[in-house]
């Protein structure tokens, strides 16, 4: 289908410099500072896989590793399926299709930091909504500057409300795309509402389910702004993720050895999991 | 029917109340928010925007960063073109390697970015530029418009390329005048992307400047921490910030399913 043509390569040669620019020079760096310590003046010393080991054997990456993990399997189990449903409930043409798409994309279209402190301001205490709502109207004493269970369920919350949109919009761009006639099949040969849902809607969105789910994953994993304008990590360390702890060891430290150690694992970590969730996503594609 | 409109209008409902609550906050004194809890503003008033437009180091973070965001997606999309189109049609040498060498830097977390990036930028004298922080947004952008537009680009049949070719256009004058047209909405979405992460980040953003290009996210957060509780000064800039987006997408509407599905349906 597509034809053999070397010459095709002066036409992506643009992108492989300004990406090449951008990702390998800082990527060697990190390599670089990984292996290496330093006591400042740019006098530098071979460390060997020392740093990697130490990072690897601490409790405090350990912790922010299992928290990361942790926000990202409730972001998945929540967001998808909520995701779908509020795709399959949407109608699939009409005059209020492109007013709901617009309103529900809104959120990711906010700068992150401005996410982070409309939810602050959405939740202090006598003066956000909800801060309000829980502690005066309903009773329920809430504070996520001292409560690392609501500092938990504000940051969750927050994902939810900044992120779910894009799984809707996702599957609803693979819903819309079946024709009429399975819906007219399935009537008569009169299927349930499960099995049109797992036989003909599901595998239709499974493409775009894949992304969906690859594309939290990534963002999820990587995510620093939000919670740390929101929570700054705290109360504690409740609300540290990975991201927030990197930065706090190599710009608030400046622990530059253990910190690059840290980014490339993070990054591994990564790669691999994406790899991962797409091998298993895209497996019976090839059978 | 009826019943299953109304998960739609709960989610709608729910992501609209925490931005009600930023633009109520914004039309509210200081006085009034500290004072204690109103669902409308009591006092209505705009002072919290005259800061905004009179004060050069509140506008002029709007300007920085609508400058190097529309960079940006020009670079981009402007690269990605050529790029989408020769993975699109052709094969060659280390083309899947390529392509998936270049999604892996979407997947690259910015925080492990930010202080080689300032080393870089720094070394090369392009720090506190827009320039600066439209090249280093490229990394994640670039990646994701060669995808978007490798997506519209398979679902135009090959068979046009190949009767330009016979009618005798040249692949410049076929690229332009007959390929982009039939792929516009891919473009439309693709730079709609590159305008919106370049819009929402602000690690690399805050990294690489200083003064001259600070983008106004970064105002913000030192309003936040050295002026004291300006909830209502900050409220108003963090509504302004959603207007730009609100604006672009407004021009995408009718392409925005399918464009966040990168053209894969």
């Amino acid at each position: 289908m597509k034809t053999e043509n070397q010459k095709a390569w002066f036409f992506v040669l643009p992108v492989l410099l300004l990406v090449a620019f951008n990702a390998l020079i800082p990527i060697m760096t990190v390599v670089n500072y990984s292996v290496q310590e330093t006591f400042g003046n740019n006098v530098f010393f071979w460390q060997g896989l020392d740093w990697f080991e130490q990072i690897l054997r601490s409790e405090r990456f350990q912790a922010a590793l299992g928290r990361q993990f942790l926000f990202t399997f409730l972001i998945l189990i929540i967001e998808v399926p909520l995701g779908i449903i509020i795709a399959l409930s949407m109608p699939r043409k009409g005059p209020w299709v492109p007013v709901c798409l617009v309103l529900m994309a809104l959120p990711m279209l906010i700068p992150w930091n401005v996410v982070g402190a409309m939810w602050n301001i959405f939740t202090l205490p006598k003066i956000g909504l909800l801060g309000y709502l829980m502690n005066d109207v309903l009773g329920i004493t809430y504070d996520m500057t001292q409560n690392p269970f609501a500092a938990w369920v504000t940051i969750i919350t927050m994902d939810v409300w900044h992120w779910t949109s894009l799984v809707v919009l996702l599957s609803y761009a693979g819903l819309v795309s079946i024709p009429d006639a399975y819906y007219q099949a399935a009537k008569i040969d009169g299927a349930s509402p499960w099995k049109v849902f797992r036989y003909i809607q599901l595998p239709k969105m499974k493409t775009v389910l894949t992304i969906a789910i690859l594309l939290r994953f990534m963002d999820s994993f990587n995510i620093y702004t939000e919670p740390f304008v929101l929570t700054g990590g705290g109360p504690g360390n409740s609300t540290t993720l990975l991201s927030i702890d990197l930065v706090k060891i190599a710009l608030g430290q400046f622990d530059l050895g253990p910190a690059a150690a840290m980014s490339l694992i993070y990054f591994a970590i990564t790669l691999l999991v994406s790899w991962l969730f797409y091998t298993l996503m895209t497996k019976d594609d090839e059978q | 029917m009826k019943k299953r409109a109304l998960i739609p209008i709960l989610y709608i409902l729910f992501l609209m109340l925490p931005i009600y609550w930023l633009v109520a906050m914004s039309f509210k004194t200081t006085n009034e928010i500290l004072s204690g809890f109103s669902l409308f503003p009591q006092t209505f008033t705009l002072d919290n925007y005259k800061v905004i437009f009179t004060d050069p180091s509140w506008y002029w973070g709007y300007i920085n960063s609508i400058i190097y965001v529309s960079l940006n997606t020009v670079i981009s999309v402007c690269v990605a073109l050529p790029a989408a189109y020769a993975f699109s049609r052709y094969r060659f040498l280390g083309d899947k390697q390529l392509f998936f060498w270049l999604l892996t830097n979407r997947m690259a977390p910015a925080a492990v970015f930010a202080l080689p990036f300032f080393q870089l930028y720094s070394s090369v004298g392009l720090f506190d530029t827009h320039i600066a922080v439209a090249l280093a947004h490229c990394l994640f952008n670039i990646p994701l418009a060669v995808w978007i537009l490798e997506g519209f680009m398979g679902g135009v049949p090959k068979e046009l390329d190949e009767t330009a070719y016979v009618d005798g256009y040249s692949f410049p004058r076929f690229f332009v005048t007959i390929f982009l047209p039939s792929i516009k909405a891919g473009v439309g979405v693709a730079a709609f992307f590159c305008f919106m992460f370049s819009w929402v980040e602000l690690l690399l953003a805050k990294t690489l400047t200083a003064v001259a290009a600070k983008p106004i996210a970064a105002t913000m957060t030192k309003t936040a921490s050295s002026a004291g509780y300006e909830l209502g000064l900050l409220a108003a800039a963090g509504t302004l910030t959603i207007i730009p987006g609100a604006i672009v997408i407004y021009f995408v509407r009718n392409y925005i399913a399918r464009g966040f599905a990168l053209g894969r349906v």
